[in-house]
């Protein structure tokens, strides 16, 4: 029965790993992290509805996170820069997201679950939908993988070679919905985003082609899973924070490492 | 039947207008120039005929199934993104090594297929962007500005290569320049560029043209002859094509 628990909870952050790495690294590249803020913090608002409509998480956390990452696809069009309208959809949202909340009648809400993650509580049901979501993030990504990184290098490249950089940029936005609705049960709202960006930003430092970058960056973001999940198990710390502060200790150790390098070379 | 054609094309920027009424046509195989001072919209029209842009008035054909090797201004590489050469060359349709390997040769950079895009030098780094254009065995080549940072003998031997690339390959060549001298003697065409088609012909053609000494002066020296260039020269309408920095 414990190990049957530890399994389902490794596996939930394996998956999570996966399909956060992957996609991951299309968010450094196309320097996309408030973007992915934006999109993970509107999570708490579908939290929300999920239970004053009394609705599945997963699906409540997955329709709002598709709208607010739609509403800035549509924004992007129209201009450009739009760093300060994304942190005022950040914060907004998750601020919105926190008082609707609060407001729901009944019992009281751990909302902690939502906004650092839970993987202890994870069932197989939730298993089955993490690993969905993350065999379709990785399927989309491998289909569209050559047009998705040509338009990230340049889109009037893609342009010219027939590629519609507009259409990639929906299917990363697409994306990055799934990713939010699969790994807010293991990291929870507030460290999404660092589970996108850190094992990207880890493995950039080892890897000489992005399919280098992406593979390492699962690789790492599966590591950190797993060390995490010890940690936490032995610390009696909570597991996402856990991963996140392992990924970022292996970014320190990366980021230390090449600088002592490069000195030596 | 044109490779590729412009007709009546308007793109305004925000309030400024860019491109007023451009007509433009390109035949298999020739080489033509299009030339400007800065701001003549030359980037946007080139942008406009990749398809990067859309006019606001006029239309673009394309011969079918066009394939179109397009050399950019410069091309930002985010330094989180890892590149070797040889992955660049792959994008976005994989082609084999020896493909890749004499499409290096070709563009006058063998041997640099393993190196990570950064570290090359200006004028490797625009070989390299010539190398990828060629790999799709294009139709028409397009190149921006692609001697920017260049130094003069550098930009010689780029446009030298340019011309056998044309000569192996039998493709069209539309080329953005400012380098009037070099370019000129290369072209088939001229098109002389400010907002709307000056004049247009055969090099000869259109350096005798009143239009064109109007934009560029009557010396040898006609890249120093830019500045001089009045905004009053005589057009039935106004541009201030000076001012404007997002066609760059």
């Amino acid at each position: 029965m414990l190990d049957d628990f530890l399994v389902r909870v490794a596996l939930a952050g394996v998956g999570t790993a996966i399909a956060a790495g992957l996609l991951g690294c299309f968010v450094v590249w196309r320097r996309m992290a408030y973007f992915g803020d934006a999109t993970a913090h509107a999570a708490v608002l579908g939290v929300a509805l999920a239970l004053g409509f009394n609705i599945s998480i997963f699906a409540g956390v997955a329709v709002v996170a598709l709208a607010m990452s739609l509403l800035i696809y549509a924004l992007a069009e129209r201009d450009a820069s739009i760093d300060t309208l994304l942190g005022v959809l950040a914060h907004g949202a998750l601020a919105l997201g926190l008082v609707a909340v609060a407001l729901i009648p009944g019992q009281r809400i751990d909302l902690d679950a939502y906004l650092f993650g839970d993987v202890v509580t994870v069932t197989r049901w939730d298993l089955a939908v993490i690993w969905g979501g993350a065999l379709l993030v990785s399927a989309v990504l491998w289909w569209n993988w050559s047009a998705l990184l040509t338009a990230t290098l340049s889109p009037d490249l893609a342009y010219a070679a027939g590629i519609n950089p507009r259409r990639e940029q929906l299917i990363l936005t697409l994306l990055l919905a799934a990713v939010v609705a699969v790994a807010i049960k293991v990291v929870g709202a507030l460290l999404i985003t660092a589970l996108l960006i850190i094992p990207a930003a880890t493995a950039r430092r080892y890897a000489h082609t992005p399919e280098r970058m992406a593979l390492l960056s699962v690789a790492i973001g599966i590591l950190a899973a797993i060390a995490g999940l010890r940690v936490a198990l032995l610390l009696d710390t909570p597991v996402g924070p856990s991963i996140i502060c392992i990924a970022a200790l292996m970014f320190a150790v990366a980021t230390i490492g090449e600088q002592l390098r490069r000195i030596g070379a | 039947m044109s490779l590729i054609a412009a007709k009546g094309v308007d793109v305004r920027y925000g309030g400024q207008r860019v491109l007023q009424g451009v007509d433009i046509a390109i035949e298999p195989g020739e080489i033509v120039t299009i030339v400007g001072p800065n701001g003549s919209g030359k980037s946007t029209l080139l942008r406009v005929l990749v398809g990067a842009l859309k006019p606001q008035k006029g239309r673009v054909t394309r011969a079918p199934k066009l394939r179109i090797g397009y050399v950019p201004q410069r091309l930002h590489i985010d330094p989180t993104l890892p590149m070797t050469v040889n992955r660049f060359l792959d994008l976005p349709l994989r082609v084999g090594p020896e493909d890749a390997a004499s499409a290096l040769q070709k563009a006058g950079v063998p041997g640099v297929g393993k190196r990570q895009m950064a570290d090359l030098s200006g004028g490797q780094f625009q070989r390299v962007l010539l190398a990828r254009a060629i790999l799709g065995r294009p139709d028409i080549l397009m190149l921006d500005e692609a001697t920017q940072g260049l130094d003069q003998p550098g930009s010689a031997a780029f446009y030298r290569q340019i011309e056998a690339v044309r000569r192996d390959l039998g493709c069209a060549v539309l080329m953005v320049s400012h380098e009037l001298h070099v370019v000129m003697s290369a072209s088939d065409r001229v098109i002389c560029l400010n907002g709307h088609v000056c004049c247009e012909g055969t090099p000869e053609v259109v350096s005798a043209a009143p239009a064109y000494r109007e934009l560029f002066g009557t010396g040898t020296g006609g890249a120093l002859a830019l500045y001089r260039h009045e905004h009053d020269h005589g057009h039935d309408h106004d541009h201030d094509h000076h001012h404007h920095e997002a066609a760059e």
